[in-house]
């Protein structure tokens, strides 16, 4: 509550707080996926749930691209930068990510040239003005980031820059959100649908959801307005026994999505036949390989892959917390083996992942319980 | 430490799922699909590659993900924007990413002077 002072528009805040809970059935509990990372932090971040009524429970789902990739293929990537001539460019969030062998910053304090970049371009241009050098991008993230990679591969190729490859690790969510419902002990009433990759993929890919699987989803924004706004849109769908796909997103996102990045896509990237999601398995489908048109700058075709696989320990219950089933805390790892600093699991790993954001905001309240029971 | 590393330690926020709203401020002459543009008083490269049905005109505001504008908004929607980044904490990774935006220059290869 103490953040609500601090928010646009805080009566309305207020008011929208107060439908909510006129809304919710008292006689029902209802359980909420949020599947992207970002609605993850900012729930933590403003304290929403301390404005929800308790039987309103918020899921965390698989919508963190730092979380969800296997450690292998940190490791795959930098086997393959081993190279003296190689330049090994990543987004900042992959920096700290650790492999077997230790984070991209590690390998960097060991002496390989690694490099932060903070758009897919730079690294196409310092492979321009290093010539001599081949500059691998390690490209990760749904389809927000998707797009940008795949211009910048039409791009080298357009202009013929041939030292500069790209090590796909995208991934698309709407597979996640199918092996999520699919998994036998889901119980899931609903979902609040991300916000930036509905701008791409608009909200069309959502339709079986809603049809299918008959559950409600409403793409929403990132303000704490936003978000109460979707839940009152996803009780009125329960209530009324509807289920259809909502925008609340609207000034954001467009129903169709972004064509223009969709076109990139689809020129650049087909679907792997599957790709292993850390804490979910493998999932068909579920990832992006660059086509044989562009194998020459697909590093996966150009180098040797090691094609290296790093199971997380098995008392590490990622799984679960990704489906629901469990809530961060009651992970027998949490706060114990488990930490943002040293991470286990896949969801301590980025400020988005649930456990990690749990541990931030919520540890304290939990910590004296956790530790007092320890099976709670 | 040297600059990444620095840069790294200062964050919290997932940088690639970050959505910045920035301000046209010009179109490259030489090239339609490079823009310049004004986030918060900082002035960066961002790519409009990806609006080719919907292009920008200067003044117009836009949503930038890792470099490149992602959908046009209103200057309200931007406001709001940034103001959400700031109840997040993450607008210093925001301004961070922005100022990080053709950190190396095409010509020269030599990181620009922010």
């Amino acid at each position: 509550m103490k953040f609500v002072d601090e928010f646009r528009e805080p009566e309305l805040i207020t008011r929208t707080a107060d439908e909510i809970r006129r809304l919710a059935d008292p006689g029902r509990h209802y359980r909420l996926m949020e599947v992207c990372g970002g609605h993850t932090h900012a729930i933590y971040r403003f304290g929403l749930k301390d404005l929800l009524p308790e039987n309103i429970e918020l899921i965390h789902g698989p919508g963190c691209p730092v979380c969800v990739l296997p450690m292998g293929r940190i490791d795959d990537g930098l086997s393959m930068a081993q190279r003296p001539d190689v330049i090994f460019t990543a987004f900042g969030d992959m920096m700290r990510v650790p492999g077997t062998k230790g984070s991209p910053l590690e390998h960097k304090a060991r002496g390989m040239d690694v490099r932060i970049v903070y758009s897919p371009t730079d690294a196409l241009k310092l492979a321009c003005s290093n010539p001599d050098k081949h500059v691998m991008f390690f490209a990760i993230g749904f389809e927000t980031t998707a797009p940008s990679t795949a211009l910048t591969l039409l791009r080298a190729r357009a202009e013929g820059i041939r030292n500069f490859s790209v090590f796909c690790n995208h991934v698309t969510i709407i597979p996640a959100i199918r092996a999520i419902l699919d998994s036998p002990d889901m119980r899931l009433d609903a979902f609040i649908g991300p916000g930036h990759v509905s701008t791409v993929i608009g909200c069309r890919p959502y339709e079986w959801i809603a049809s299918d699987e008959g559950k409600p989803i409403v793409v929403s924004g990132f303000e704490p307005l936003d978000m109460l706004q979707s839940i009152v849109m996803i009780l009125r769908q329960l209530n009324a026994g509807e289920t259809k796909v909502e925008n609340q997103y609207k000034r954001v996102v467009p129903w169709e999505g972004n064509p223009a990045a969709l076109k990139a896509m689809a020129q650049v990237f087909q679907l792997r036949p599957y790709f292993e999601w850390r804490g979910l398995g493998f999932i068909s489908q579920s990832a992006l390989r660059i086509r044989d048109s562009f194998a020459e700058w697909d590093s996966e075709q150009r180098f040797e892959i090691p094609g290296l696989r790093v199971t997380d320990p098995k008392a590490a219950q990622c799984g679960e917390v990704l489906k629901g089933v469990l809530k961060p805390h009651q992970c027998k790892l949490f706060g114990r083996e488990c930490t943002p600093e040293m991470p286990v699991g896949a969801l301590m790993v980025s400020s988005e992942g649930s456990c990690a954001a749990y541990y931030s905001y919520e540890h304290r309240k939990t910590a004296m319980v956790n530790i007092l029971s320890p099976t709670a | 430490m040297d600059e990444d590393e620095k840069n790294e330690t200062a964050l919290g926020a997932c940088h690639m799922c970050l959505a910045i709203p920035g301000k046209i401020v010009e179109i490259s002459s030489t090239n339609p699909e490079s823009a310049t543009v004004d986030v918060v008083g900082v002035r960066r490269k961002v790519d409009l590659g990806l609006l080719e049905k919907d292009r920008p005109v200067p003044g117009d505001w836009v949503l930038i993900h890792v470099g490149f504008a992602m959908s046009k908004i209103s200057e309200q929607d931007a406001l709001d924007q940034m103001n959400t980044l700031r109840m997040l904490g993450e607008s210093e990774a925001a301004m961070q990413e922005i100022e990080g935006y053709g950190l190396y220059d095409y010509d020269t290869g030599k990181p620009k002077s922010a």
